[in-house]
């Protein structure tokens, strides 16, 4: 009993993980490899999240849809639907320094949240989307563990993709525009062009997350997409893990999301009258430990690697 | 049209608010060349401060502001002691994800110390004055004083920055880094000064929201997005524009309600400054970009 109960937290726990390495991968080619600055990837995520849900639920008077399509049409519309914003988002701020982008993105967010939480008919509101199955619902191979695989191969074939591209020419542009800007235009790259690359391709990956994560948790509310949840850990996560390094992505994904889990069994051993101030102290501690990993190892623990250098003939 | 100038007032005083945080992200952008994400959480942690000033000595609640003003400078600038200036040698973005992280730190300590529930300065209701001359309109004492001390403030940091040696060593920081550092400006001294300012003015702008609504740990975070709007209608880096754009902004939410639920307000502020960004992205005047 006490070793499945254990096995089906591990299990919970890493399909968890998996997600946010999805979303910290995402973030990783926008900000990693282009050095672009979105924290609103809780908006990417939730829009995301709940266009699987009402193409993939049953149909429902409360909210719009749903319409009962099989899970991976729910996945396809999730990232079509991230992708468009991505689009709008990248559209407005590609030529503008990052710290507008920033400024943006956060905005991206907020009406997100406040769209979600304000107009019932499409998203039934405050009262969440319920009963989001998991794929092969109803065979012999529902189970968490199944969904944990299929997560896991949604983790590696991100995970190929993103890595290819990083190692591809396109790749190399977005990181010379990161390291160089104006060196890179007189090379006679448009930086404006990548930029909308990276940043539409990176919050297409963010929708993907957030569609794994709703048939994962089988509940939506506005409440899961607060910057907190959605925004912040996936920047730990990408920071502490070294940013601009795919595997260090996946690894700051597990890792942060053991600590966040470890923090919570901390925090679960106060009395429960302390119950909201142990959930203030867990992102307490997980902001300090970014500012800790910001002033001692801003490489993060799996730092980039340099590119090789050609063989210089002499 | 007494509805109108009702919201006007409403819009004004929101204005207020919105200056005294705008024109603090926008002269530390000035400086140091990084969107402070922390900054709502300043207004939050000046107004708590306010809040526990008062409740100790048994004050009435404007007492809040000079208190609020005072420990939010010292704490600004202890912050960037500890922090920010260990990591300004790096790149100015690596400040925007540390000021990022310092907002949910000062949130959760925040929610730590005075727990999460919504307080006020002083209970009870104030009871407006009715103007019969101005067509019945209301007006609270509160939000007259709101406006007159935010003018105040303004006029006191238009001073500084015209009158005294640091106040023009810091635009001439602003206008030309490079140029000022030639020259000798001490510019370790107007860093901690530009924080002094601007964690006060944000440390007002949370006392006038505290008494203007409730204290609430998300308070400052809901802000801060109108905030930056105003920064950046007025001119990221320009403290003047940061004026305009607060009243701009403070007033468009207010009139807002005459036609979309009340509920999308921050939506107007996000979209003034979307239009702007992709119109004339340097602000009204001229900012940085």
């Amino acid at each position: 009993m006490e070793l499945s109960g254990l096995a089906s937290y591990l299990v919970s726990f890493l399909t968890f993980a998996g997600v946010y390495a999805v979303l910290a991968l995402g973030l990783n080619m926008q900000w990693g490899f282009t050095g672009q600055f979105n924290i609103g990837i809780a908006g990417f995520f939730a829009v995301g999240a709940y266009t699987s849900a009402i193409l993939t639920t049953p149909s429902s008077p409360a909210y719009l849809g749903g319409f009962g399509m099989p899970f991976l049409v729910g996945l396809a519309g999730a990232v079509i639907a991230s992708t468009l914003l991505g689009l709008v988002v990248g559209l407005i701020t590609a030529r503008l320094r990052t710290d507008y982008l920033a400024i943006a993105s956060i905005g991206i967010a907020e009406m997100v949240r406040l769209f979600v939480k304000n107009e019932g008919w499409l998203t039934n509101g405050v009262r969440g989307i319920a009963g989001i199955d998991r794929p092969f619902a109803d065979t012999v191979l529902d189970s968490p563990l199944t969904y944990l695989v299929i997560v896991a191969l949604f983790v590696a074939g991100v995970y190929f993709l993103v890595e290819r591209a990083r190692a591809s020419p396109w790749g190399r542009v977005l990181r010379a525009i990161r390291e160089n800007e104006p060196a890179t235009a007189a090379a006679g790259k448009s930086i404006a062009g990548f930029r909308l690359q990276a940043f539409v391709l990176g919050s297409a990956i963010m929708g993907l997350g957030g569609g794994l994560y709703a048939h994962f948790f089988g509940f939506l509310s506005p409440e899961a997409f607060m910057p907190l949840y959605g925004t912040f850990l996936v920047w730990v996560m990408l920071i502490a893990g070294g940013s601009g390094n795919n595997r260090g992505a996946i690894l700051g994904a597990i890792v942060v999301w053991g600590v966040w889990s470890g923090t919570a069994l901390l925090t679960g051993l106060l009395p429960t009258e302390y119950a909201t101030q142990g959930a203030a102290l867990r992102v307490l501690l997980i902001g300090v430990l970014l500012q800790v990993i910001l002033v001692t190892r801003p490489e993060g623990i799996l730092p980039e690697k340099p590119p090789k250098l050609l063989a210089r003939k002499r | 049209m007494t509805d109108i100038l009702q919201l006007l007032i409403y819009g004004l005083v929101l204005g207020s608010v919105l200056t005294m945080g705008a024109i603090g992200v926008s002269m530390i952008f000035g400086i140091l060349r990084f969107a402070h994400f922390a900054h709502g959480d300043f207004m939050t942690l000046g107004a708590y401060l306010g809040l526990s000033f008062i409740s100790a000595f048994g004050l009435s609640s404007w007492w809040a502001l000079p208190a609020a003003m005072v420990g939010m400078g010292v704490i600004a600038v202890f912050i960037d002691q500890v922090l920010y200036r260990r990591i300004r040698r790096t790149q100015p973005v690596i400040l925007l994800i540390a000021s990022f992280g310092m907002a949910l730190i000062l949130r959760s300590l925040v929610q730590l110390i005075w727990g999460s529930d919504n307080q006020t300065y002083a209970s009870g209701i104030q009871f407006p004055w009715q103007l019969d001359w101005l067509g019945g309109m209301r007006l609270k004492p509160d939000h007259l004083w709101i406006m007159l001390i935010s003018l105040a403030l303004v006029a006191g940091v238009h001073l500084f920055l015209t009158r005294t040696r640091l106040g023009k060593a810091m635009r001439a920081m602003s206008d030309n880094m490079d140029l000022a550092l030639v020259s000798g400006i001490p510019a370790e001294r107007v860093i901690m000064v530009t924080w002094v300012i601007g964690g006060a003015l944000a440390a007002a702008a949370g006392v006038f929201l505290g008494i203007d609504t409730r204290l609430h740990p998300v308070m400052g975070w809901t802000t801060l997005l109108p905030v930056f709007a105003a920064a950046i209608l007025g001119g990221i880096g320009r403290p003047y524009g940061a004026i305009a754009g607060g009243m701009i902004i403070g007033v468009s939410m207010e009139m807002s309600t005459l036609l979309i639920p009340a509920a999308y307000k921050p939506a107007v502020a996000f979209a003034i400054m979307v239009g702007m960004l992709i119109l004339r992205p340097q602000g009204i005047f001229k900012g940085t970009v």
